[in-house]
């Protein structure tokens, strides 16, 4: 069995991200892997074991996403791709499906597309969906519970109102959230494997197709306009003291 | 601008979004057509045109009866070919973002992910986004038509619903072929929904810790630690049952096992808007701040007056949240009358 992990390059989830200028500046802040595709890569090497199946991992990003791949090989990958090419720059989601969508083709014969949930960056969460569709592969979006037997998954996806059970024929898309399960964290043996590992650059000549066209756009960036707040400390000499009073200020404020 | 709502329903009943959605609409200009797909489902229409829709297109078939994104997809596809809106809004909801990344993908154009805010601009809208957990806004625009956005719930006031209204209803056909089968559901525990929830009650580490307590006997650490938070969860949940709450939990709480990760809040959780957020034992690490700062009155119950959630806060208590939340429980049940 064929199993591709798509994972993406992000700053840290502690990182203080401030607009400057402009752009996205994160400080010294590291970049990581996206944490939920630490989950999809999870998800990934269970099937891989399960059924005696190799796990490709596959970023697109520059080169510094190399790292987020490496990850992925210390958890257990097999082996890594990085799509870099200077024309996706600003590239959308449908963009980056289609480059996704021609890399999963291109490493051929796959059964299972891996993602997680949404990229903590952009938050978009609409990439798998789209390479699914590209793909013209079946969409089993939000996996918590995932069995593939016999050429079909079924699996359990978490959505507002609980689980909904669905069933697909392979290949096909998942995308997986935390309700999954802890992903397991890189061994020894796989930091030295994957530090010495060589990871391939496919450009989109190599892919064979053009630069996707982008028609989403974000002119702008912006710091959030800073909460003016001064927290009032609520003080007394019983608890019952400070609860009343602080009840009588969240009424003041007519939130209730 | 021709806009189109998309209302997004769970067997029949429709996200609070949805509604919030043509309230969006109205500010984008002239009609405003409600677009609902199922089966069996229309009084949905019914309500659309009371909260403002001047049309509905609905496509009913029996395969649409539960919502998979293939034929859902496809069927608003179609019409978006057949009809060219300019602007096509969704809730963001788990449905909402697929449905309206796939059509994009069929429609050649965008999505504007979970929007919160809206301008005109000629026949152009601009959203207003938050990104990184909302540590950051962005403003987007979607050069291709139709504009698809999908608006975060609460973002939007709900419109007024005016009894009787009524407009034009056409009916519609609806592409049905599925790639996928939906073989059941396992409905989620009842409670307040938290991205709908007017107020929120969190929970954090300090839930566990009340030395007072005694666990029962033949508990290793770890179970005696989650059985004290479940003590404090307990008094969590029955303020926000006094408040009609959601409950809401740091990261750090779920990881540990104190509660499930449907409760999460934060950035690799849920991202809440709240008028009322009420957090009890939770320091505010960066990641939880990102999902709920935006809340428009925040109170903070902790031990620790240097925790970082003070500094977000409106109100705060610097005490024992097993002595501060029961009293708080109390005196809204007094105050409050129930």
């Amino acid at each position: 069995m064929k199993i591709v992990a798509c994972i993406k390059q992000v700053p840290d989830s502690a990182a203080k991200v401030v607009a400057e200028d402009g752009k996205v500046s994160w400080g010294e802040s590291p970049l990581v892997i996206n944490p939920w595709d630490e989950y999809a890569v999870e998800a990934a090497l269970q099937q891989k074991e399960a059924h005696d199946g190799e796990v490709i991992a596959i970023s697109m990003g520059g080169e510094s996403a190399k790292e987020a791949l490496k990850h992925a090989l210390a958890m257990g990958c097999d082996s890594a791709i990085l799509i870099s090419d200077e024309a996706l720059t600003g590239v959308d989601t449908a963009g980056t499906a289609q480059v996704l969508a021609s890399a999963i083709q291109k490493v051929g014969e796959v059964d299972l597309a891996f993602f997680g949930r949404q990229a903590i960056d952009g938050d978009a969460g609409i990439t798998p969906a789209q390479t699914a569709r590209v793909l013209g592969w079946p969409m089993l979006g939000l996996s918590a519970i995932i069995n593939v037997d016999g050429g079909s998954a079924k699996v359990e996806r978490s959505i507002e109102e609980g689980r909904q059970t669905v069933s697909a024929s392979l290949p096909a898309v998942l995308s997986v959230v935390k309700d999954f399960g802890e992903p397991r964290y890189p061994s020894f043996m796989g930091i030295r494997k994957a530090s010495r590992a060589e990871i391939p650059i496919w450009s989109l000549a190599d892919l064979g197709i053009g630069a996707p066209t982008a028609v989403v756009s974000w002119p702008e960036i912006m710091n959030p306009a800073s909460r003016e707040v001064t927290c009032e400390i609520i003080q007394g000499g019983t608890p019952d003291e400070i609860a009343d009073k602080l009840a009588d200020k969240i009424i003041a404020e007519k939130v209730l | 601008m021709k806009t189109w709502v998309y209302i997004d329903h769970f067997k029949g009943e429709a996200l609070p979004a949805s509604w919030e959605a043509i309230s969006a609409a109205k500010t984008l200009g002239d009609s405003i057509t409600a677009v609902i797909f199922g089966s069996g489902v229309e009084q949905l229409a019914k309500t659309a045109f009371e909260f403002g829709a001047d049309e509905v297109l609905l496509a009913e078939d029996p395969a649409l009866e539960n919502y998979r994104a293939e034929p859902f997809a496809a069927t608003l596809s179609k019409l978006a070919t057949e009809h060219s809106p300019d602007v096509i809004l969704l809730p963001t909801s788990t449905r909402g973002r697929e449905l309206a990344g796939m059509a994009a993908i069929d429609l050649n154009s965008g999505v504007l992910v979970d929007v919160i805010g809206l301008e005109v601009d000629g026949d152009k809208v601009i959203a207003t986004r938050p990104i990184y957990a909302g540590k950051l806004l962005e403003k987007t625009v979607c050069s291709a038509k139709p504009q698809i956005v999908t608006l975060r719930g609460r973002a939007f006031p709900r419109p007024e619903q005016q009894s009787g209204k009524s407009g034009t209803l056409t009916k519609v056909s609806a592409e049905t072929e599925a790639k996928t089968t939906v073989e059941g559901y396992t409905t989620a525990e009842g409670g307040v929904s938290l991205t709908d929830a007017g107020v929120v009650v969190s929970g954090g580490r300090g839930t566990s810790n009340n030395p007072n307590l005694t666990p029962p006997d033949g508990l290793d650490e770890k179970e005696a630690e989650i059985w004290r938070a479940q003590q404090g969860f307990k008094l969590v949940g029955e303020l926000a049952s006094v408040l009609g709450a959601a409950v809401g939990a740091s990261r750090a709480a779920v990881d540990a096992g104190y509660i499930p990760y449907a409760h999460q809040v934060g950035q690799t959780g849920k991202v809440v808007t709240p008028d009322l957020y009420i957090a009890c034992g939770i320091s505010g690490a960066i990641q939880h701040l990102a999902g709920m700062r935006t809340s428009k009155v925040i109170v903070a119950i902790n031990k620790d007056a240097d925790a970082p959630i003070f500094k977000v806060a409106r109100f705060g208590v610097v005490g024992d949240l097993f002595q501060i939340v029961p009293a708080l429980t109390e005196a809204f049940r007094k105050k409050l009358g129930k």
